[in-house]
């Protein structure tokens, strides 16, 4: 089917690109597909969302990821604006420094806070306190969940921030409005998109998450999923409470959609990009200095801190520690292929979504959220459900891990690209195809250059979530294959956490490079097409 | 351009990655964990020079997965933590050999010969030596309803372990007796923690007096805190929260070598890898064959397997059981 003008702005796909995002689509429902067939399998599924217990799980669900989603763009939004757009002294450490939390499993964070503001933990026996108050339940599980989780809120904002064309607040200015009033008037719905995107992705997490809400003893669908997997007789409820978590991503990306399309604003041209106004801070710089370091102190400082007294005590004990190299390679070589083949999966669908925009691409960019609130495990038992079944050859290869990670962790792919793509006006496509290139050439050589920050940001935010990545990789990697978060559920599920230390700060450590190509990616985002 | 040289660099970790699963492997799945059990898969390939591949992860999730994976398992053998998860998947596992079911007393084994104890675990209680003496610990978990023990114990509801007393205690003494006992211990307003070793490391700290566990925790935490103010108590032999429980292993139905899954079963009984728990193990469990003593300081297994219930109905009791635990308020 060729490109033809249809009526008015609804111009049709072309095919390849139409199924490309279909295709893409269809693998990402696979996890659903499977939760329906255990579903009808059981019957059950009326009584069990007619229980109250159900609802109650459902609204300490939402509770949770309501008050992570606040947190973090309380704290994520701040922090971007400061690293950006204000003359803050060491403005570059605080934000790479802001960011570094995001490489942390948010399992870990979980331990460590529990280790330091624990009843007796690190603070308690540094006080000399005989039992601080007990941390756990709904105020630890926010704490761990925000720290794990607002570096997306802030990395989008950031981008965001970079990335606006300073034209704009420059004239606002000039039509006589005041800093304050640019801020709010320009800049803050200029952000609204990528808040926006933030949100959902912290949303996804928290309703996804098992490791935190466990260790912090809080209950959550994510909880009772696991909980009623130990009971195989029956797999319906737990297929059943997984729905529900559908359901409720379903409301997220609807209220993330709508906020989306209130603020749409084009950079005039890559050609323009340049630095944005600076704002003094003067006497508020101390007031910044102080949020900043509560922010970063607490985020990062205080588990690199816990992680590394747990490492110094095993050295003192005389704990046998070898740093994992191959766990190392391992998680690195997978998590690369992820996030290579999430951003590669992304493009067909952002394009469609937001060039050729109909209620059937949208639809699809939707869908593509379906499974990703989903717990790990969940998709990880889909998978094997599938693969052992239709797919033998790859079960239990790295091929089926990869394709898991892309399916757990394809809206962060999704979110670098289409809010790149937003960015850039449709003109240039137009232009190029309007100077006669056809659709394959202006994809290649015109959008996709023009989103090239977007894409790697992406591809970055996967990668790090796959290195973290714990359920999914437990059942399905090929045996005997380890990555460090692997090596690190070994060792604390034996109690043994001077010795998970060092697989954990590793994985800090080679993740941090990655989040210096994201916090940094102004070079790639002014290596346009020139 | 760049996607073709990933997409090649995918096609040759794939290949690289795939060299791995031939056929004259076993392949296991193993909920026991890799830090405790690898030891005795290396004795295994010494002896025998059959290699192995071992997936570790959660007893209950592996269960889930052969359960997915039904007639297209790749696994061998499934070596699980409780007898649970291997009633589970009870309809994938074949009946192994008299021979080896001999091995094992009849009641740390399934009823139709599914499977066979590996080693047997007890219930105990781990208390804090700083804030009670041993003579103050109850010897039966009905007396930890005593209004004495008001926020003082540590549980695990959402563990295995905890469930699988919970269903012996349904067992032993009826439904009603279990309920009104979770009622009563609620109200006595237990800590809750996600599993065993945090309940141990809890009552290390002085958070807990007492703890409900498996025996073996308290060794893997005293080789991480040495000096750790923590012991264990055993409790009446006919008392529900002294159950003993086994992990236990079986061969998969869907296995093309049913010869080397036994034998590594087998394997697992023989007198060097049951003597691996006594001599080796940080962790201490229990020799299940006759005639290895326990580690020196335990008391024999005779003294404590006082109570008459059935290992083999775990599996299926265990949806009551979650059940029960909700209706008490211990699980959402």
């Amino acid at each position: 089917m060729t490109n033809r003008a249809g009526r008015g702005r609804a111009i049709r796909a072309p095919l390849p690109l139409a199924l490309a995002a279909g295709l893409v689509v269809a693998a990402l429902l696979l996890p659903l597909a499977y939760l329906v067939i255990r579903v009808a399998g059981g019957g059950r599924a009326i009584e069990i969302l007619g229980e109250p217990a159900t609802w109650r799980l459902v609204w300490n669900t939402v509770r949770l990821a309501a008050g992570v989603v606040v947190a973090s763009v309380l704290v994520g939004v701040p922090v971007a604006w400061l690293v950006t757009r204000t003359d803050l002294p060491g403005r570059r450490f605080w934000g790479t420094a802001a960011a570094v939390p995001l490489v942390i499993p948010s399992y870990v964070a979980a331990f460590c806070l529990l280790g330091f503001f624990g009843e007796r933990g690190l603070l308690a026996e540094a006080l000399g306190i005989d039992g601080l108050p007990d941390v756990r339940g709904y105020w630890g599980s926010l704490a761990a969940l925000t720290l794990a989780t607002y570096p997306y809120v802030f990395l989008l904002a950031q981008a965001t921030l970079r990335g606006l064309d300073p034209a704009l607040e420059e004239a606002a200015g000039g039509l006589g409005a005041s800093r304050r009033s640019v801020l709010l008037r320009v800049t803050a719905p200029a952000l609204r998109p990528a808040v926006g995107l933030g949100s959902l992705l912290v949303a996804l997490y928290t309703l996804s998450d098992f490791g935190v809400v466990t260790l912090m003893g809080y209950d959550t669908l994510t909880r009772a999923i696991y909980v009623q997997y130990g009971s195989l007789f029956d797999r319906a409820p737990a297929a059943t409470l997984a729905l529900v978590l559908v359901g409720l991503t379903a409301v997220a990306v609807v209220a993330e959609s709508r906020l989306r399309r209130k603020g749409r604003l084009y950079r005039a041209g890559p050609g323009s990009q340049r630095d944005g106004v600076v704002v003094p801070l003067g006497p508020w710089t101390v007031p910044a200095l102080v949020f900043c370091t509560s922010v970063v102190g607490l985020f990062l400082g205080l588990p690199a801190g816990v992680l590394g007294y747990w490492l110094a005590h095993g050295i003192a004990n005389d704990q046998q520690l070898d740093i994992p190299w191959s766990e190392a390679i391992n998680s690195l070589g997978a998590s690369g292929l992820a996030a290579g083949f999430a951003v590669l999966a992304a493009v067909p669908v952002a394009i469609l979504a937001l060039r050729y925009p109909s209620p059937t691409s949208r639809a699809l960019e939707r869908l593509s959220y379906a499974g990703n609130a989903l717990p790990g495990l969940v998709i990880a038992l889909s998978l094997v459900f599938f693969a052992a079944r239709y797919a033998t050859p790859v079960y239990q290869t790295l091929a089926l891990l990869v394709f898991a990670y892309v399916v757990r962790f394809f809206p962060q792919g999704l979110s670098g690209v289409a809010s790149a793509l937003e960015g850039v006006s449709p003109r240039y496509e137009e232009a190029a195809r309007g100077l006669g290139r056809g659709p394959v050439a202006t994809l290649a050589l015109v959008t996709l250059p023009l989103v090239r920050s977007g894409v790697l940001a992406g591809a970055a935010l996967v990668f790090l979530s796959a290195m973290k990545e714990l359920p999914a990789t437990l059942l399905l990697r090929p045996i005997g294959f380890q990555t460090l978060a692997t090596e690190i559920w070994k060792l604390t599920q034996i109690g043994a956490y001077s010795r998970a230390a060092l697989p954990a700060l590793v994985l800090i450590a080679v993740s941090a490079p990655v989040l210096y190509l994201l916090s940094s990616n102004r070079r790639f985002e002014s290596g346009g097409p020139g | 351009m760049r996607l073709a040289a990933l997409l090649a660099i995918l096609a040759a970790t794939i290949a690289a990655a795939s060299c791995g699963g031939s056929n004259d492997t076993l392949t296991v799945y193993s909920g026991r964990e890799e830090e405790l059990v690898a030891p005795l898969f290396a004795m295994f390939t010494g002896e025998t020079g059959i290699e192995v591949e071992v997936r570790y992860g959660d007893s209950a999730e592996l269960a889930a997965t052969i359960a997915e994976e039904a007639e297209n398992s790749p696994a061998d053998v499934f070596w699980a933590q409780d007898p649970g998860s291997l009633g589970a998947v009870e309809e994938h596992l074949d009946p192994l050999s008299d021979g080896i079911l001999g091995m094992v007393p009849e009641q740390f084994r399934d009823r139709d010969g599914r499977w066979v104890g590996t080693s047997g675990r007890v219930r105990v209680i781990v208390y804090s030596t700083e804030a009670l003496a041993e003579d103050e610990v109850p010897d039966s978990v009905f007396d930890l309803t005593d209004p004495r023990w008001q926020g003082r114990i540590g549980i695990a509801p959402t563990n295995a372990s905890f469930q699988a007393f919970v269903t012996a205690m349904r067992l032993a003494e009826g439904d009603e007796k279990a309920r009104q006992w979770l009622l009563d211990l609620k109200a006595n307003d237990p800590k809750t923690y996600e599993k065993n070793t945090p309940i141990v490391e809890a009552a290390a700290a002085g958070e807990i007096e007492l703890g409900l566990v498996n025996h073996y925790y308290l060794y893997l935490v005293k080789e991480e805190q040495p000096d750790a103010p923590i012991a264990n108590h055993f409790l009446e032999p006919d008392d529900p929260g002294g159950l003993v429980s086994v992990a236990g292993a079986g061969v998969l139905e869907s296995t093309g070598d049913r010869s080397t899954a036994e034998r590594f079963v087998e394997f697992l009984l023989s007198p060097d890898a049951q003597r691996f728990y006594v001599d080796e193990a940080e962790e201490a469990e229990y020799p299940l064959v006759e005639g290895i003593a326990p580690k020196p300081g335990l008391p024999p297994l005779e003294d404590l397997a006082g109570l008459d219930i059935d290992l083999t109905s775990f599996g299926a009791e265990h949806e009551a059981t979650i059940e029960m635990l909700r209706e008490t308020g211990y699980l959402t």
